[in-house]
């Protein structure tokens, strides 16, 4: 018989103002198995703590129940305090009173009759807990990070910076993300490419980082510490150890009118190229969509003038199989498409753009020469409008837009509007917004220079039409405060579209069994307490995939996940959940149903001496669980039609005790 | 089937410990309100659910049982929930044979972010199953403990 | 009736939701009939939330309205203003206890030169 000890928690008033913890360690004091039961305010803090290993200690105790805040809480917690008393801490049994009963129940009655209840269900598991003990297993030392933009080079220069090797899955020709299409960056008006490059140089020449580009990730297996990853490099049809990135090839080639992804389509490119000057690796790579020699084996110039030899028609994919013991996914995000926006004549006039678009506009290396003109007649704009929140902060009903706010756009928006006015003092421009958040430092600063300094026109208003008139584009907006509707001539218009992760972000979701939330942002362990984590052990977070950020925010969380990747490689094992999956070896008739239902192949089968009638001994095939790959979810105790199958720690006999002790 | 109308029904709760356990918690972070009669018990995964455990709490005389689990898809052990869907619609075609009310067993995923949607298919629920009354059908009155 | 039950009975005989409103203004900004008109979308869902229901209803300009649609369509917040507005031109129709249009009026008035959702709209406003 269990000698079981219950600890009811006040939690201060949390539970104890909907919830009478005198009558509830009184009740369970009367529970059969228990010896002692007692309510104390705090039973995680120290005292609370100390009085658990000292009724341990004093009484003998076998197993302990705790009536408190949810296991999710403080199971480990609780474990703890057991195990340096001297008590396993799987004899260790949680009642959710807080979260599950004082938190959604405000009749102090009713909450107290359930405690009992959950606090008797808690006891009647606990009768049946046995000690167990936890398994290890071994860490890879090597890290993937998938995305390589400015959260996956940063994520990644910090764990190389530690001592372990990175591999940086990137599905373009290059890293560098979206920061590397930015002009300048706000607050400070960095020219990104100056900060960024370095960066990239740093990450393509790190002993401890290889760049696989152009390439994705194609399957996951395993959990935290040992996945085994499939990546799929795509073919460029260039050698990449061959090839100098002279770029005499993107110079001589025949097909130019492919749009330029880097410049958002403003411009076009060649079929084979190098998204920019400063691409890291500088390699170059044929687009097969629209390459001549790979559709009808016409042409073959690149092939030609390469003096490297590097162009190789024939490449195919090739699927690399790694290690690795940690996961980050980096994957970024993207403007939104605008199609439901048209009321902006989005697709109506080659002058209504959006703000990324205006950012290559703006910029010296895009597709103007950094010279700011209208991309129909290459004009210069002399008025120019910005309408904020395009697509973003919409009502989820209406189905038209993101219900969230996309953070960057009021910030990106003053400083498009400075940079211009700075640069051509003759341009007037409108910003119509709804608010103007600036939250970070130096922000609401940056902002003031806008509207003081560079007499930028910020009018509180939204734009209800944009129609291209003759070689105009005529802006209908509001003016809340004014009172007015005003129709202003414009020449440009730029549209801050919202901001949607990435679109390989999805299947990489499900692939690493990492929960995302309905708008594909990945959801982080805890929204507070562990953002760069995923619930998924093993698997972290960096940048705007989890939410949109700004490059300040995305750095400090590049390395926050950073410093958990290092946490968890630093390891040399890790101690794995002793909540197992154990088959009953003289009930297993070796029927193999366990095995098609384990999610890692932790079941495997094995000839089985026993002993048989008459003392002689029987072979028989059983099943066989490896406690170091089952990870606990019991799919095999269904599946097993004998019954032999249980799962320690969640076993039949105490799942079937807590439903007992419920429906009493 | 007389209904009583002081009947409180006894619901037991199987929730999956990654996701739907934490919507439970989410919903008492977030103060939201379902009736008492929930009892939650927690399961590494909706594909622990042994049908048997669905009896058992009939047979000791639950009025209501719900399995709550990950989102298709979104598996913390990546297939149990598929395994725990596929099951409990054989069960339920049983239960419906054995002459069991369909509306006394129900199947809802719930995520860790969906405290809201939690304690509203508690609320619905409760007030489905207490619209049907007592458990007669599956009750064992052997097991009785009072 | 007080006003907040007034408001109330707007807002469920409109169908819109004044509460997502978020007072950005594109309403306003795609309104047509902005210069004929003394209040203006964007102050539809405030004032009938706030209770200025009868203030709302005794505006002149909100006949102007051309019931277009225009900033129910623009709206990102699915709030309805143009639904707003008319519950309230019915609210205030109902009051005055009269047809001012009945349909046997509208051939008389017909000229080819009006488009027909004038007339669909002319129904609207001002027959009960």
């Amino acid at each position: 018989m269990q000698r079981i000890g219950v600890f009811v928690c006040w939690c201060g008033s949390n539970i104890a103002a909907t919830v009478d913890v005198q009558a509830v360690s009184d009740a369970l004091a009367r529970e059969p198995g228990v010896v002692f039961a007692a309510n104390y305010q705090y039973m995680c803090s120290q005292a609370g703590q100390d009085m658990i290993r000292d009724k341990i200690h004093e009484l003998g105790l076998t197993g302990v129940v705790i009536c408190s805040c949810s296991p999710r809480m403080h199971e480990a917690t609780f474990r703890k305090t057991c195990e340096k008393a001297g008590l396993n801490p799987y004899m260790v049994e949680i009642a959710n009173i807080r979260e599950q009963v004082s938190w959604v129940h405000k009749d102090k009655a009713v909450g107290t009759e359930k405690a009992i209840v959950l606090g008797r269900a808690a006891i009647a598991k606990v009768q049946l807990n046995t000690p167990l003990i936890a398994g290890e297993t071994p860490v890879t030392k090597r890290a993937l990070v998938i995305g390589g933009g400015i959260a996956g080079i940063q994520t990644a220069l910090d764990i190389a910076d530690a001592g372990f090797p990175v591999d940086i899955v990137e599905q373009k020709p290059t890293i560098g993300g979206k920061m590397a299409q930015l002009d300048k960056t706000f607050p400070t008006l960095d020219c990104a490419a100056c900060i960024l490059t370095p960066k990239m140089v740093e990450a393509g020449q790190h002993e401890n980082i290889r760049i696989l580009s152009y390439s994705e990730v194609e399957e996951v297996h395993g959990f935290v510490g040992n996945f085994d990853v499939k990546i799929r490099r795509k073919a460029r049809f260039v050698d990449e150890t061959k090839c100098t990135g002279c770029g005499l090839c993107t110079e001589k080639c025949p097909m130019r009118k492919v749009p330029n992804e880097f410049n958002m389509g403003l411009d076009n490119r060649s079929a084979i190229y190098i998204p920019f000057a400063q691409a890291v690796p500088k390699v170059a790579t044929i687009d097969p969509r629209y390459c001549m020699m790979l559709n009808s084996g016409k042409c073959g110039v690149c092939s030609k003038v390469c003096e490297a030899g590097a162009i190789n028609y024939k490449q195919e994919d090739e699927i690399l199989e790694e290690k690795y013991g940690a996961i980050v996914a980096a994957t970024g995000f993207n403007p939104i498409s605008l199609d439901k926006f048209d009321e902006f004549a989005y697709s109506r006039s080659p002058d209504v753009v959006t703000s990324l678009e205006f950012e290559r506009l703006m910029n010296a290396a895009g597709p103007t020469g950094g010279t700011l003109l209208r991309p129909s007649d290459h004009e210069h704009p002399h008025t120019i409008v910005f309408v904020q929140c395009v697509g973003s902060r919409c009502d989820a009903s209406a189905e038209k837009g993101k219900e969230y706010c996309s953070k960057i756009c009021c910030m990106y928006t003053a400083k498009h509007a400075m940079l211009t006015r700075e640069k051509y003092p003759d341009t007037e421009v409108y910003v119509f917004y709804i608010d103007v958040r600036t939250p970070g430092k130096g922000f609401d600063e940056f902002y003031r220079r806008a509207v003081e300094q560079y007499d930028v026109h910020y009018i509180k208003g939204m734009v209800g039409k944009v129609v291209p008139e003759g070689k105009k584009l005529r802006v209908q907006a509001s003016d809340l405060l004014d009172d007015r509707q005003l129709v202003i001539d414009a020449d440009l218009v730029v549209l801050a579209a919202a901001i949607e992760p990435d679109k390989s972000a999805r299947p990489l979701a499900t692939k690493l069994t990492a929960s995302m939330d309905t708008n594909d942002f990945f959801t982080e362990a805890h929204p507070k307490l562990r953002p760069v984590e995923s619930p998924t052990a093993g698997v972290f977070l960096s940048g705007a995939c989890q939410g949109p950020k700004d490059i300040p925010d995305t750095v400090a969380q590049a390395g926050a996940a950073a410093s958990k990747v290092i946490g968890l490689l630093v390891k040399d094992k890790l101690i794995g959940n002793p909540c197992v999956a154990k088959p009953d070896e003289l009930m297993c008739n070796g029927c193999s149903s366990c095995e098609k239902v384990c999610p890692y192949g932790a079941i495997t089968y094995e000839d089985k001496p026993l002993r048989g009638p008459n003392r002689t001994t029987v072979y028989r095939r059983v099943a066989c669980v490896n406690p170091a790959v089952c990870q606990g979810c019991g799919a095999c105790t269904v599946a097993c039609p004998s019954g032999a199958m249980d799962l320690q720690g969640f076993s039949n006999r105490q799942i079937m005790a807590e439903v007992d002790a419920i429906c009493r | 089937m007389q209904v009583n109308e002081a009947f409180t029904p006894t619901i037991v709760a199987f929730c999956c410990n990654w996701c739907s356990y934490a919507g439970a918690d989410l919903s008492g972070n977030n103060r939201l309100s379902y009736p008492a009669n929930v009892k939650i018990i927690r399961i590494p995964c909706s594909c622990r659910l042994n049908p048997m455990f669905v009896l058992r709490a009939f047979q000791r005389g639950a009025d209501g049982v719900i399995l709550c689990g990950c989102h298709p898809g979104d598996c913390h052990y990546s297939t149990g929930n598929y395994y725990a869907r596929r099951r409990m619609t054989l069960l339920f075609s049983m239960l419906d044979y054995l002459g069991i009310e369909r509306e006394r067993t129900r199947v809802e995923w719930v995520s860790a972010a969906e405290g809201a949607k939690f304690a509203q298919t508690m609320n619905e629920f409760v007030e489905t199953v207490t619209a049907l009354g007592e458990n007669r059908r599956l009750e064992d009155f052997r097991c009785k403990v009072r | 009736m007080n006003k907040k039950d007034l408001s109330a009975e707007i807002i469920r005989i409109s169908g819109g939701s004044p509460e997502k409103c978020m007072r950005c203004g594109k309403c306003t900004g795609a309104c047509p009939a902005f210069d004929d008109m003394e209040v203006h979308p964007h102050q539809f869902a405030t004032m009938i939330r706030e209770g200025r229901v009868e203030e709302l209803a005794a505006k002149k300009g909100l006949y102007n309205c051309m019931s277009c649609f225009a900033c129910s369509e623009r709206c990102p917040r699915s709030v309805e203003p143009a639904r707003l507005i008319e519950a309230v031109r019915v609210y205030a129709l109902r009051q005055s206890g009269g047809n001012h249009l009945a349909a046997d009026d509208v051939p008389g008035l017909l000229d080819e030169a009006l488009p027909q959702q004038a007339i669909t709209s002319a129904l609207r406003k001002y027959a009960k």
